[in-house]
């Protein structure tokens, strides 16, 4: 039998939890206290509670309308959630059926197919962005979100077919062989029996691909001009100014932004460690 | 159920040939073993009959169709996989109206059929499990049931049995062959298993790299093997091949039930014996150093070390050049 740890040890070990901890979370607990603080200053010293507590830089941001009395966060909130939401569902369909292929089929340059998807993750999106700018005005779709899917969900797919076929490497082919000879073709082999095994996996590149266009801006900036197609971090950008930086909109804007991601990373959690392949084959 | 034809089968993976002109044909609801060592090509041949792999050259029939162009779906038949392969988010009812499900089937007719195959095999309990929460047995009931739902020409077993433990191989056995007996369904199974073969086949097909070496009933196999090799590799413990023994050209053949011993013009030294219980096992050692195996109903009269006479009460000639029976 294991002997337990001894005192100094336990409290050795807990004494370093808690600076990890600490250390974690004071950044958010110094934007909670400045988004909670009614003032536009920024807070710094001393401990992250804040002066005088209200919702008034929370019902700022939410309420701020534009000339012509559009509410606009909503506008934006929306916007962002359809960039996202979007470029999560065009790159899973684009990343499932390109790494079923990889994982599944013999194909001349295959190898070389699977490095080049790397390659483009080296260059940062900033290096992109004036190209893209002059590709999307080139097609109409500068200042559009049907532009900005796109950029978001070719940016995402790479990533995506990497972890996807790593996961569909490891589905037995018995599985399909079982299928086809049960009268089902490719595609009902694929929507049937492949992706319901792959939804651990399907859950992680959706969340990758929600998370990247939510929080992405130097693409976001450079490519819309109109706010009331601006995604909320180009909107979080617009209180820093050079006239000043309205540090309370601003933290508590970060706050509003970070609760769909939490949200959505909560609902997805429970398929992160389901190892749905048990009991597929002998064992 | 449906007649299986083979006729000039090939099958190659690049240089590499699998399967060498395979000549055979399986009679309608005949129970069909396929037997040979590994890599001897009895899984290809079997993966042939299924459509998962490409025939290189040559006839495949299903009944009156050549099949050999025919996607799996089309040919009819059901499989069974040494892994059972059930869909793991699927339940025991959902996995055995998969096929019937993709055919667009009616609902109650899926419930139907699923229900009466799983009175069959006894799994009517088991229908709303998911395969990860059932043992090995089970999973393998359930695998038999999805092939069964379908009501195939021709059934496949890919060593179905082989994954389970031996007395739950040995009751599996029997249900195979109750269900065949059942069904009159035409099976094609293959196995590395030779009791598994003997017991359970109308004819067995020994094959060895690639080639069909006999095909013919388990007593047919066992009395009189077309060669060497079949005559070595059915039967357990293998027969005895003697070369050289004075004034006999051919290689001799004696099944060690065959060894008399204590009579006979042979002399040899006793090096082991095993005893099974109502039996035992005498490893022998000739004059010239050739090891052999005696079997003798117990108790043996001979211990370790003994000097012996053998006769054969029976022996199978093969040809020293060709290894083929005379």
């Amino acid at each position: 039998m294991k002997r337990a740890p001894s005192t100094p040890i336990v409290v050795l070990v807990h004494v370093g939890l808690v600076v990890f901890t600490v250390v974690a979370l004071l950044p958010v607990m110094w934007v909670l206290s400045m988004a909670l603080t009614p003032s536009q200053a920024f807070a710094s010293g001393g401990l992250p509670i804040p002066t005088n507590p209200s919702l008034a830089n929370f019902t700022d941001v939410v309420t701020t309308v534009d000339e012509d009395g559009t509410w606009l966060f909503v506008r934006q909130l929306f916007n962002s959630l359809i960039v996202s939401a979007s470029t999560s569902l065009v790159g899973l369909a684009l990343a499932t059926t390109a790494a079923y292929a990889l994982s599944r089929w013999e194909m001349p340059g295959k190898d070389r197919a699977m490095s080049a998807f790397l390659i483009t993750q080296m260059f940062p999106g900033v290096v992109m962005a004036v190209p893209l700018y002059l590709l999307l005005d080139e097609v109409g779709l500068l200042d559009t979100l049907t532009g900005l899917v796109l950029v978001y969900a070719t940016t995402t797919v790479p990533f995506s077919v990497w972890t996807l076929k790593g996961y569909f490497d490891t589905v037995p082919r018995d599985l399909e062989e079982a299928a086809m000879l049960d009268g089902a073709n490719r595609w009902q082999t694929f929507a049937w029996v492949i992706l319901p095994l792959a939804r651990p996996a399907l859950a992680v590149t959706g969340l990758f691909s929600f998370m990247s266009a939510w929080n992405e801006f130097i693409l976001a900036a450079t490519l819309l001009g109109d706010s009331r197609s601006y995604t909320l971090p180009v909107v979080l950008q617009r209180y820093v100014s050079d006239q000043g930086t309205e540090w309370g909109h601003f933290a508590a804007g970060a706050v509003i932004v970070s609760i769909p991601v939490v949200l959505l990373f909560f609902a997805l959690q429970r398929h992160f460690v389901e190892g749905l392949t048990a009991g597929a084959v002998k064992g | 159920m449906a007649t299986v034809g083979f006729q000039a089968l090939h099958k190659r993976y690049g240089d590499t040939h699998v399967l060498k002109g395979i000549e055979a044909q399986v009679e309608d609801g005949e129970y069909v073993v396929l037997v040979g060592p590994s890599g001897c090509g009895k899984s290809t041949l079997l993966r042939c009959v299924a459509g998962l792999e490409e025939i290189s050259e040559g006839q495949l029939t299903i009944g009156d169709r050549v099949v050999n162009s025919l996607a799996p779906a089309e040919r009819d038949v059901a499989m069974v996989f040494q892994s059972y392969a059930l869909y793991p988010h699927m339940t025991v009812a959902e996995n055995m109206g998969f096929a019937l499900r993709v055919a667009g089937r009616p609902r109650e007719e899926i419930q139907a059929r699923v229900a009466e195959v799983a009175r069959m095999l006894e799994l009517e309990p088991l229908l709303e499990r998911l395969p990860a929460q059932m043992s090995g047995g089970q999973r393998q009931r359930v695998a038999m049931g999805r092939a069964i739902v379908r009501q195939p020409a021709v059934f496949l077993f890919d060593e179905p049995l082989s994954n389970l433990d031996a007395s739950l191989r040995t009751h599996m056995r029997v249900e195979l062959k109750r269900l065949h007996q059942r069904l009159g369904a035409t099976i094609l199974h293959v196995t590395h298993d030779q009791v598994e073969a003997l017991t359970l086949a109308d004819r067995i097909l020994v094959l060895n790299q690639g080639i069909v070496q006999q095909f013919g009933s388990p007593r047919e196999l066992y009395d009189t093997p077309a060669n060497t090799f079949v005559a070595t590799f059915i039967g357990s413990p293998s027969m005895n091949m003697l070369r050289g023994l004075p004034g006999e050209e051919a290689i001799v053949g004696v099944r060690p039930h065959d060894v008399v011993l204590g009579s006979g013009e042979i002399s040899a030294t006793v090096d082991v014996v095993e005893s099974l219980g109502a039996e035992a096992l005498v490893h022998l050692q000739l004059t010239d150093g050739t090891p052999m195996v005696a079997q003798v109903p117990e108790p043996a009269s001979v211990k370790p070390g003994d000097a012996v006479n053998l006769a054969f009460a029976k022996v199978h000639r093969f040809d020293p050049s060709t290894e083929r029976r005379l």
